[in-house]
């Protein structure tokens, strides 16, 4: 195996992405994926529609596309990191076939499983999540790395478009601080629901 | 070649598919398995539903979580083979406390020529009890219904992770020939 030909490459700052993100969200129902991308969702201020996953890896894009359905008026934003992504590849061919014109995956790629330590992540040797995307029939999908490009993809996620888009922002390998959000996954689901007035049992 | 016979088929998964509209059950999603064939005719032919074709039994798992947290019943259909694939990703219905229903056809225990199906078909039920998710089990085409209605019950009206099991009995062992 050979190694990948830069280890850390420069990128956007991730707090910054995800930021822009939500800042402007609307209606938007968020999922993030666990690990770093949660610290980050967490970092851009606490809402009721934000899901923090603090576990089952490879699940967060399976979970918003299961949201995306139930909700099909609602713009949903899947946040993952690659290793995520990485782990629930299929879901890519899955939500291929559901088409859900109100879901927007974001992979915030830093080419690292940057929570265990940043050891390489596929992506660092070149696997390209938003060609495997395309590959597997979604429509819409991009990489973005720099502002004008986050600019665009900020205006898409709160408003549904053809299909599906998948985009990959290419982000910088850095830690930062850990910003740790509720992890009561049962808190966060009753009060997700209870934005869209759906009440407890 | 399989050599089931081509007759009308029984009438349970028809059952099944009944109860699952009784709760308004919208998104069904499968892993394809031989027993649940007709069930997944049924669901892809029902405008009421979703049918969703999953690469893997735990995006499953985790895609009938986010229905739940907008609002929307489903069910994960698979063979007991596909639920050891499942294990960690029913952390999330765990911690989450999400009403989880599904229905395995059960392979490895009655008549099974095919030895590959048997160590899974055999840890089924305790993959399940790994993760503290109960299992219910339907033997008999007359037990379908009441079973996956109780079952149905339990997920969407308590919050209680079920699964049913759909006995090797029940559905026929396949059978091949050269
Ligand atoms: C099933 C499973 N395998 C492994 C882990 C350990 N783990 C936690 S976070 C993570 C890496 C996440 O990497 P990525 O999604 O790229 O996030 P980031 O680099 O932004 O931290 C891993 C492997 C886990 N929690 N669950
Ligand atoms: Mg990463």
């Amino acid at each position: 195996m050979t190694p990948p030909p830069d280890a850390a490459p420069p990128g956007l700052d991730r707090r910054a992405v995800v930021a822009r993100l939500v800042r402007d969200r609307g209606a938007l129902l968020v999922v993030s994926s666990l690990g770093a991308a949660t610290y980050d969702l967490a970092a851009a201020g606490d809402h009721p529609r934000n899901f923090y996953l603090w576990g089952g890896m490879g699940g967060a894009m399976a979970m918003g596309l299961g949201l995306a359905l139930a909700q099909p008026s609602v713009p949903v934003l899947v946040l993952a990191g690659d290793g995520e992504a990485l782990m629930g590849l299929g879901s890519f061919a899955t939500i291929a076939v559901q088409r859900p014109a109100n879901l927007s995956v974001v992979i915030l790629d830093n080419r690292l499983y940057g929570e265990t330590g940043s050891q390489h992540s596929h992506t660092a040797w070149g696997v390209d999540l938003a060609a495997i995307a395309a590959g597997c029939g979604v429509s819409e999908t991009a990489t973005v790395d720099d502002d004008a490009g986050l600019d665009r993809l900020a205006a898409r996620i709160v408003r549904s478009g053809n299909g599906p888009c998948v985009t990959v922002v290419r982000i910088g390998g850095e830690e930062m601080p850990r910003c740790l959000p509720v992890r009561d996954g049962a808190w966060l689901k009753a009060r997700l629901r209870a934005s869209l007035d759906l009440g407890p049992l | 070649m399989q050599s089931d016979d081509s007759g009308p088929g029984p009438a349970w998964p028809a059952d099944i598919h009944d109860v699952l509209r009784g709760f308004d059950v919208t998104q069904v999603a499968y892993v394809p398995d031989g027993g649940h064939a007709e069930l997944i005719r049924r669901a892809h032919d029902d405008a009421a539903m979703r049918a969703i074709p999953l690469t893997t039994e735990e995006e499953g798992v985790a895609l009938l979580a986010g229905a739940w947290l907008g609002g929307a019943r489903g069910v994960l259909l698979m063979q007991s083979s596909g639920v050891g694939n499942c294990v960690n990703m029913l952390s999330l219905v765990r911690t989450c406390r999400m009403p989880f229903l599904a229905l395995v056809t059960m392979r490895g225990e009655w008549g099974e020529f095919n030895p590959w199906q048997v160590p899974m078909g055999a840890a089924t039920e305790g993959a399940f009890a790994l993760m503290q998710i109960r299992t219910m089990r339907a033997d008999t085409p007359d037990a379908v219904r009441p079973t996956v209605a109780a079952a149905a019950q339990m997920a969407y009206l308590a919050e209680i992770p079920v699964a049913v099991l759909l006995s090797q009995r029940l559905i026929g062992a396949k059978v091949f020939v050269k």
